[in-house]
C-alpha cells in the first residue's frame, strides 16, 4: 500500500512539474489544473502553517490559554493558573488582529486602519535605524580605504592592482550617489559624474545577471533531476 | 657484502627501490591518519595523539562580567590561558561551566559551553542567563587523544572560580552613538526642509523617466481597451518597498480612474490586499469615480512565492494587459514576471531595491526604477511638500556623506587620520 502510494506521489509530482513546464510552449489546459492545483494547495498550506505558527504556536500558548484559565478561575473561584512563561503583550497583536476582521462590518471598517498605521509607522521606526547602521554608516567606512598603502599608516606600499581596486571603490560609490541625488538636474560635471554612476551601476547589474542566471540553473537542475532521477530513475 | 655501485643500472634500481618503498611508507602513514581523522567525532575541539595524554594546567585569572551594552540575559568570561595553550600543546580548548550562586555558596556546576584553544574568552549571546539571578564560573582545560584501545579519552584541568555576576540590561548602546548622530542629523535636514517647503518654497526635483511614463502607459491601456496590471511584489506591509509601492499604486489607480481603465491588483499578503484596496478606493475617490472601484480588484492568490508567479503568469497571458506595473520588493520570481510580460508585447514599468533582481528588470521592462528612485517616486509624483523636502533633507544627508567621503580617502591615503573609524558600527 505505501509503496503503491510513493509510485502514486512520484507520478503526480512528475504530472505536475510537466504541467508547468508546458507553459514552456503555450498556455493550456495541462498548464491551468497544475496552475489551480498550486495555487490552491499552497494558498490553503499558508493559511494553516500562519495558523499554528500565529495564533496558536504564539498567542494561544503564550497568552491566550493563561487568559482563558484565569477567566475560569476568577469566574469559578478555583486556583489562578501559573503565568510562567506568560506573555500578556502578545494580547496587543491579538486586539491589533481582530480589528483587522472589522473590515467585515462596514460601518465600523475605519478601525481596520489602524493596526496598519500600526505596522506602517513601527516598520518605518525600526528600519531607519538598521538602515542608516548598515546601509549608510558600513557602507562608508567600506569604502574610506587608503588608495596608496594595503593598511592604514603603512606608506606607500600598495601595488597597482591595489591602488586601481581601492580607485574603483572610491569613484563606483561617489558617483553612484551622485546618479542618486533628486533635488539637482543632472547637468554639466554633476551629470557626468552621474552618467559614470550609472556605468558602474550598469557593469554591476551585467556581473549579477550572469550570477544570478547560473545560480537559477541550479532550481531547474533540481527539476530534471527529480524527473530523470527519482521519476524515471535513467540517473542514479 | 656491500653493493657494487659501479654499474650505474643497478645504482638507479637502488634510487627507484628506495623511492618506491618511501612512498608506500608515506601512503600507509596518510591512509592510517585519514582512518583515524574518520573516526574522529566531529566536534569543535581538536584531539591529539597518544603521546600527549595528560592533564594540562588550569587557566588562571577567571573574570566573568555583565555583557555590556545589550538587553540584558548575557555575560561574558575571560581568563588568562593554560601555560599548555599553545599550538601543539595540551590544551584543545576550553570547557565552561556554570553554577547559580545563592547565599553566599555555588549550586551545581554543569557545561553550558566550550571554545577552542587560544580562545580565552566566552559569552552567553544567545541570552539564556537570568537579569537579577548571581551566577558564577569555572573554567576547564581540556585535553583529548585517543587511548592504546583507540577509545577517546578526556582530560580536564582544576579550575578555579569566577566572583559571582548578573546580567542586566542597558538603556543605551555607547558605542553606537554614532548611528544616532547620524539620525539626528538626517532628521534635522529632514525637518528643516519640510518646514521650508511648507512655506511655499518651491524644491526642485529632477526628472525620473519611470515616473514619467507611468501616465503614457496608462494611457496605452486605454487606447487598446486592455487591463493594467499591478504586481506590488512579496513582500509584506512591514517592508519600506512594499509601503513605496502602495504609494505609486495611489497615483496609478487614479490615473486609470480618470480614463476608465481597469486595474487589477493580484497580491501575495493578506496586509497587502487589505491597504491596496484602501489606496485604490482611495484613489478612485479622489478621480471622481468612487461607483468605479470594485473590491476585487486587488485580491489575493497565495503567499507562495512560486504558485504567485504561477497565478500571475497565466492571468497575463490570458488577459493580455497592456500595461504592468512592478513596484516592490522582488525575488527569484521577477524574471519569470517581467519575460512573460514581455513576451505579450505590455509596457512594463518596474521599480524594486533588490540589488540581484535590479538587471532581470533592466533587461526585461521599459523602464526600471532602480533603489532609491522607487522612494523618491512617490515624491516625484505626488509633489507634496512633506514628501519634496524629505527627499531634498536625504540629499543633503548624501552630499554630507560624498564630502566625508572626500575627505577621508585623502586622510587615509596619506596616512593623517583614520576618519572611518567615526563610521564603525559595532
Amino acid at each position: 500500500m505505501e509503496a503503491a502510494f510513493e509510485h502514486f506521489r512520484l507520478w503526480l509530482a512528475a504530472f505536475l512539474t510537466l504541467g508547468i513546464f508546458s507553459f514552456l510552449y503555450k498556455d493550456n489546459p495541462w498548464y491551468k489544473l497544475s496552475e489551480a492545483i498550486f495555487v490552491g494547495i499552497s494558498a490553503g498550506y499558508w493559511f494553516v502553517v500562519l495558523f499554528w505558527d500565529n495564533f496558536f504556536g504564539k498567542f494561544w500558548v503564550g497568552a491566550g490559554d493563561y487568559t482563558m484559565q484565569w477567566l475560569a478561575s476568577v469566574f469559578t473561584g478555583g486556583e489562578s493558573p501559573s503565568a510562567e512563561g506568560v506573555d500578556l503583550m502578545l494580547w496587543i497583536g491579538a486586539i491589533l488582529g481582530f480589528l483587522m476582521l472589522l473590515r467585515l462590518i462596514p460601518k465600523i471598517g475605519w478601525l481596520s486602519r489602524w493596526p496598519l498605521a500600526f505596522i506602517v509607522g513601527a516598520t518605518a521606526g525600526l528600519w531607519l535605524i538598521n538602515y542608516i547602521a548598515s546601509n549608510v554608516m558600513v557602507q562608508v567606512q567600506a569604502t574610506m580605504v587608503p588608495l596608496f598603502s594595503t593598511v592604514f599608516g603603512a606608506g606607500f606600499d600598495a601595488g597597482s592592482g591595489v591602488i586601481i581596486g581601492g580607485l574603483v571603490i572610491f569613484l563606483g560609490t561617489f558617483s553612484g550617489l551622485v546618479y542618486f541625488f533628486f533635488s539637482k538636474a543632472h547637468t554639466g560635471a554633476f551629470g557626468t559624474t552621474a552618467r559614470v554612476g550609472v556605468f558602474f551601476l550598469m557593469i554591476t547589474f551585467g556581473a549579477s545577471f550572469g550570477y544570478t542566471v547560473m545560480s537559477r540553473m541550479s532550481l531547474l537542475i533540481g527539476r530534471i533531476d527529480y524527473l530523470l532521477g527519482d521519476w524515471l530513475g535513467m540517473i542514479k | 657484502m656491500r653493493p657494487d655501485f659501479s654499474n650505474a643500472s643497478i645504482v638507479f634500481r637502488h634510487c627507484y627501490l628506495s623511492v618506491v618503498l618511501a612512498l608506500i611508507f608515506t601512503l600507509t602513514i596518510s591512509l592510517s591518519l585519514f582512518a583515524q581523522e574518520e573516526a574522529a567525532p566531529v566536534d569543535s575541539l581538536a584531539v591529539d595523539s597518544l603521546a600527549l595524554a595528560d592533564t594540562p594546567l588550569p587557566p588562571t585569572n577567571i573574570v566573568a562580567e555583565d555583557q555590556p551594552h545589550d538587553g540584558g540575559g548575557a555575560i561574558t568570561v575571560t581568563w588568562d590561558a593554560s601555560p599548555d595553550d599553545f599550538p601543539g600543546g595540551k590544551v584543545k580548548g576550553y570547557k565552561i561551566f556554570r553554577a547559580e550562586y545563592n547565599g553566599g555558596q555555588p549550586g551545581e556546576f554543569t557545561e553550558v559551553g566550550d571554545v577552542p584553544a587560544g580562545k580565552p574568552e566566552y559569552s552567553n549571546e544567545d541570552g539564556n542567563t537570568t537579569d537579577g539571578v548571581l551566577y558564577v564560573y569555572k573554567i576547564a582545560a581540556l585535553n583529548r587523544a585517543y587511548g592504546a584501545d583507540g577509545d577517546l579519552l578526556e582530560y580536564l584541568s582544576d579550575s578555579q572560580q569566577s566572583g559571582p555576576v548578573t546580567s542586566s540590561a542597558q538603556w543605551f548602546h555607547m558605542p553606537r552613538i554614532n548611528v544616532l548622530v547620524a539620525v539626528v542629523l538626517l532628521s534635522f535636514f529632514i525637518v528643516y526642509f519640510i518646514q521650508k517647503a511648507k512655506t511655499g518654497k518651491e524644491l526642485y526635483i529632477r526628472r525620473i523617466a519611470g515616473m514619467e511614463a507611468v501616465d503614457e502607459a496608462v494611457g496605452r491601456a486605454t487606447e487598446m481597451g486592455k487591463k493594467i496590471f499591478y504586481i506590488t511584489g512579496l513582500g509584506d506591509m512591514d517592508n519600506m518597498q512594499t509601503i513605496a509601492s502602495m504609494t505609486i499604486l495611489g497615483r496609478v489607480a487614479e490615473l486609470a480612474a480618470e480614463y476608465e481603465t481597469y486595474l487589477d491588483v493580484p497580491v501575495c499578503r493578506s496586509l497587502v490586499m487589505v491597504t491596496g484596496r484602501e489606496v485604490v478606493k482611495e484613489s478612485y475617490s479622489k478621480a471622481g469615480r468612487p461607483d468605479a472601484f470594485k473590491p476585487d480588484q486587488v485580491h489575493y492568490l497565495t503567499d507562495d512565492q512560486f504558485g504567485y508567479a504561477a497565478a500571475v503568469d497565466g492571468m497575463f497571458v490570458r488577459e493580455e494587459p497592456a500595461t504592468i506595473f512592478y513596484m516592490g520588493q522582488f525575488f527569484a520570481e521577477s524574471l519569470i514576471l517581467a519575460e512573460t510580460g514581455n513576451s505579450i508585447g505590455a509596457i512594463q514599468i518596474a521599480g524594486t531595491a533588490m540589488p540581484a533582481q535590479l538587471p532581470f528588470f533592466v533587461a526585461a521592462c521599459d523602464y526600471t526604477l532602480i533603489g532609491e528612485e522607487l522612494f523618491a517616486a512617490s515624491a516625484y509624483l505626488s509633489k507634496e511638500p512633506k514628501l519634496l523636502g524629505s527627499l531634498k533633507g536625504q540629499d543633503i544627508g548624501k552630499g554630507v556623506i560624498l564630502l566625508a567621503l572626500i575627505i577621508g580617502v585623502l586622510l587615509e591615503s596619506f596616512g593623517v587620520w583614520q576618519l572611518s573609524n567615526l563610521f564603525m558600527v559595532k
